[in-house]
């Protein structure tokens, strides 16, 4: 019974005590039915490599070799949705020289895991823990070569690997035969920094083609696309979620919440609870720490409708909310009452220089405008979802998550715990895409009522509770100025940056609701949107908003900002090539920075116009009187990391009639250093191209005075089948690049073609997402147009 | 009020206990612990929880237990055998449906959560009409919803099963 593997794997005693840790295996071309036993084999407990007190310069932290010549890779990877621990096992199997399918991926998990840090960027998984990962297996490799040399009377400098089995003198000798179950004892150089292995930002671990990692011309595995592993068990069903899994004697938990959260730090306090509104449920118990509140039994469908029954009269929460549709006008407002933190420091990079002001005076033209996104919620299908067991010894936390140290060290004061009496396991969640996704809290949720209730409780969100109180993705005001002299050459650019702090990860919901003071928010995920550009003038400004006491919880999606900022920067590109009486991509080319970033720039720029066979043309010059137009736009973005360039091509139809604007086609060529699959690459492209066509066409957050009204699906629209482009998905490969990570930004620069191509379409510009019907039909009513 | 039923799921029939008016997807995660069929609004706005009710494409989060008495229940584990009973070859079921090995080939998913709702819809849609165009498909799909983004890869594979089911799995 498919169902039971996971209460099999966490029986009551393994599941606090640990005694094990999860071990997901690569089982290429093995069908779904046997995928089912090969998807969790478990480490045994009393295996020195089931626990993380081995230093991270150690080969032993990284990896191991069984004696069945199968091989366990520890890099704390996880499953989100976006194929990397496919990626990590591809790295491994390359530098061993062993197969694949020899491999298996250790869950991320506190106690076995080496702390590869928080996976709130795409790039620490396959740029940060797959350095440290290809590091351990070139260092084991070097190793086994040694051990193979002396074991079989042979030099190293004669001996050949293939799939784990050392060969030499016509002899041969497998991997588990010299090392299998044995530690190897390697440490490896201090300036790998792998103690600090938490991704790209340190650069901690061996980049690739360095000795002793194989050279890349040598590579068989990296750089070919096979399928990921864990499809065939998401497409039968034999696989599990974080959702799936159950324990003996859990309880099935609800938090109990209004319905969406108002402003940071205001929480939502119960004045009063009347328990006797759910007597009638069987089992039903409440559970209350300061103002947190939920409800557990032993049925799921009981917590639910003890969730939803139970009366509660909860404090009036402030009017400190923006309220209405126009957030931007509420950030301005903030910003004359003095409530904003300016802040002129340059940031990403980015160099404030030159004399902007003088430079526009003397420009021969110049545009000014502001641009509006508003702000969007993870939502992720899969609501978030925890399981937790409290007891006097130490708590037991699984969780989808993209950080298990994270949850650990946010949870355990919670529970007034030593943190090293937390363990934390990951598990494979249905979608996450960003930081303010609610994995953390509910974990917390979990752990708290388990506490509470002295059993085993699995807390899952309501699609309420998941969109009600997500940390949102801000919405940002850019208001941007920019000149060209008479050539059309830029001259100076002018950027002001509007957009809300962050929350402090260590203070979620459930620790604010229990009484943990408030930390104060600060900046993160802001852009500077024009680092394609050669710009000898520049200024960048930034305009904070604090959170606390008015406005929302904030917690970017995927990129931060960086698609806001190319909304707003490649829009103003193209009214300053409109200025100019240009083609919209040779001015760009005419602009191009003469930086380092240049060339993989123009690249992606050449491959994306070839693809969509684009005519130089200057835009909205074929205007026409009918109802229903047509038009296309380019946008270029390498905003969010200076070497992962990406360009697109949008092709729209407007109803002019409607308003209705719908995106037939995008082509998008994007590239990200040397790509470990181009396959999974290339899939993660077609993705967050269609994930951001529907954020800008669609997505918007609604607030009342007093709280977050978006709730569901209907009153918070994502993209639906039917207004789904069709994509032209193309990866570049570099291998003279390290690998830069994917996921967040292959889901940056496609809104702006669109709103270029709006523009090319009708004349009109639309500088305020999302794209609905009744924006776009104003828009165009207010230029005359329709 | 916990009652005893008997539901018919992917041919075999299940006694379980429940109150009536409990929507089918609890019974079919927490009794039967199948994990096709997954919670994803609660509210039959998104399919994650799709299964087939007598080959209709239905909502289980939304629809009582006491509803399904005497109907037969397809979940995504059951596809490969309906395939076969489709085919009316008596062999041993095949280890996928068509479908989904269209959605291995093709590499649909990213997450993976919502494409039980995908595949669910989409035998539902080749049962009625073998070979659908790209706008058949896209009215078919239309209630599904997908976060990552999969919906491009979705009608690649859905054209790529119709042809294979059209010639009879060959």
């Amino acid at each position: 019974m498919t169902g039971y593997l996971h209460e099999k794997e966490f029986s009551r005693k393994t599941f606090l005590k640990g005694g094990g840790a999860l071990v997901v295996g690569f089982s290429l071309g093995v069908l779904a039915a046997k995928a089912q036993a090969g998807d969790f084999v478990s480490i045994p407990g009393d295996s020195p490599f089931a626990s993380n007190g081995i230093d991270q310069n150690q080969v032993d932290a990284w990896l191991t070799i069984n004696a069945d010549n199968t091989g366990w890779v520890k890099s704390g990877a996880i499953f989100q949705g976006t194929g990397s621990t496919t990626g990590i096992l591809m790295i491994a199997a390359e530098e061993l020289g062993m197969d694949l399918g020899q491999l298996s991926i250790v869950q991320d998990d506190t106690d076995v895991s080496p702390n590869t840090g928080q996976k709130d960027a795409s790039n620490t998984i396959v740029g940060g823990a797959g350095r440290g990962t290809r590091a351990a297996a070139a260092w084991a490799r070097e190793t086994l070569l040694g051990l193979a040399s002396t074991r079989l009377g042979v030099p190293v400098s004669s001996l050949s690997v293939s799939n784990g089995v050392v060969s030499g003198g016509g002899r041969s000798v497998s991997y588990g035969e010299l090392i299998g179950g044995k530690l190897f004892n390697v440490t490896m150089p201090a300036s790998y920094d792998l103690q600090h292995a938490d991704g790209i930002w340190t650069n901690a671990g061996l980049s690739a083609g360095d000795a002793p990692a194989k050279p890349i011309s040598d590579y068989k595995v990296v750089g070919t696309s096979p399928p990921r592993f864990d499809i065939p068990g998401v497409v039968t069903g034999t696989s599990a979620y974080i959702q799936n899994v159950r324990l003996p004697g859990m309880l099935h938990g609800r938090v109990v919440r209004p319905r969406g959260q108002r402003a940071y730090g205001i929480g939502a306090r119960p004045v009063s609870v009347d328990e006797g509104s759910i007597a009638h449920i069987q089992g039903v118990r409440v559970v209350r720490k300061g103002d947190f509140l939920g409800v557990v039994a032993p049925h799921e469908y009981d917590a639910i409708q003890a969730a939803a029954q139970l009366r509660v009269t909860w404090d009036k929460p402030p009017q400190a909310l923006p309220g209405g549709d126009d957030e931007f006008a509420a950030m301005r407002a903030l910003d004359a009452a003095g409530k904003t933190l300016a802040s002129n420091t340059s940031l990403n990079g980015v160099e404030n220089r030159g004399d902007v002001d003088g430079a526009l005076a003397s420009a021969a033209h110049v545009v000014s405008a502001s641009y509006g996104w508003p702000t969007n919620v993870h939502t992720p299908i899969g609501p978030q979802c925890s399981i937790a067991e409290v007891t006097s010894q130490g708590a037991r936390i699984i969780s989808g998550t993209q950080g298990v140290y994270t949850i650990r060290d946010y949870t355990a004061p919670l529970l007034g715990l030593p943190p090293e009496k937390v363990r934390v396991t990951a598990f494979p969640m249905g979608g996450c895409f960003g930081d303010g996704s609610q994995y953390r809290d509910v974990a917390a949720a979990a752990a708290v009522m388990s506490q509470s209730v002295g059993a085993p409780v699995r807390v899952q969100l309501m699609r309420w509770d998941e969109i009600g109180w997500d940390g949102t993705s801000p919405g940002t005001l850019m208001e941007l100025r920019a000149g060209i002299d008479g050539n059309g050459k830029i001259v100076a650019h002018d950027t002001t940056q509007f957009y809300p702090q962050y929350e402090q990860e260590s203070v979620e919901l459930t620790g604010q609701l229990t009484g943990t003071p408030l930390l104060p928010t600060y900046m993160d995920g802001n852009y500077w949107p024009a680092p394609m550009y050669e710009v000898a003038n520049n200024r960048y400004q930034l305009k904070a908003i604090p959170l606390e006491g008015q406005w929302v919880n904030a917690g970017w999606m995927r990129a931060g900002s960086s698609p806001h900022a190319t909304f707003a920067g490649e829009q103003l590109i193209d009214e300053l090539a409109y200025a100019a009486k240009m083609d919209p991509v040779a001015f760009r080319i005419q602009n191009v920075t003469s930086g380092d970033t240049r060339q993989g720039l123009l690249d992606v720029l050449q491959a994306t116009t070839k693809a969509a066979n684009w005519q130089p043309r200057l835009a909205a010059s074929k205007l026409s009187d009918a109802d229903v137009v047509s038009g296309r736009g380019f946008a270029w973005s390498n905003v969010y990391l200076d070497n992962v360039p990406s360009a697109a091509v949008a092709d729209v139809v407007v109803n002019k009639k409607t308003g209705k604007v719908t995106v037939k086609h995008v082509y998008q060529a994007f590239s990200a250093g040397l790509l470990i699959s181009p396959g999974l690459v290339e899939n993660q492209l077609v993705g967050g191209i269609t994930q951001i066509v529907g954020r800008v066409m669609t997505e918007q957050v609604r607030f009342s005075k007093t709280n977050v009204v978006s709730s569901d699906f209907v009153s918070y629209p994502i993209l639906r089948f039917k207004d789904s482009p069709g994509v032209t998905a193309i990866v570049l490969q570099r291998t003279d690049i390290p690998p830069q990570g994917v996921g967040e930004p292959v889901a940056v620069v496609a809104p702006a073609a669109v709103a270029n191509a709006i523009f090319d379409a009708t004349g009109v510009r639309l500088r305020t997402a999302p794209f609905t019907p009744a924006r776009v039909r104003a828009a165009l009513k207010a230029a005359g147009v329709a | 009020m916990a009652t005893k039923l008997r539901v018919k799921v992917n041919g075999l029939v299940h006694s379980v206990t429940a109150s009536l008016d409990t929507p089918l997807l609890y019974v079919l995660h927490n009794e039967l612990h199948l994990h096709g069929p997954r919670f994803g609004c609660g509210l039959a706005q998104c399919g994650a929880c799709s299964v087939l009710l007598d080959g209709k494409e239905i909502r289980s989060c939304v629809t009582p237990v006491a509803a399904v008495s005497g109907k037969a229940i397809t979940t995504l584990e059951g596809l490969p055998a309906l395939w076969a009973k489709e085919r009316g070859t008596s062999a041993a079921s095949p280890a996928l449906h068509p479908l989904q090995q269209a959605w291995i080939d093709v590499q649909v998913p990213h997450c993976g959560y919502c494409q039980n709702g995908m595949l669910i819809q989409a035998a539902d849609l080749l049962n009625t009409t073998k070979n659908p165009t790209e706008d058949q498909i896209r009215t078919a799909m239309n209630g599904h919803l997908c976060r990552c983004g999969t919906y491009p890869r979705i009608l690649t594979a859905i054209k790529q099963a119709a042809a294979v089911m059209a010639k009879g799995g060959k």
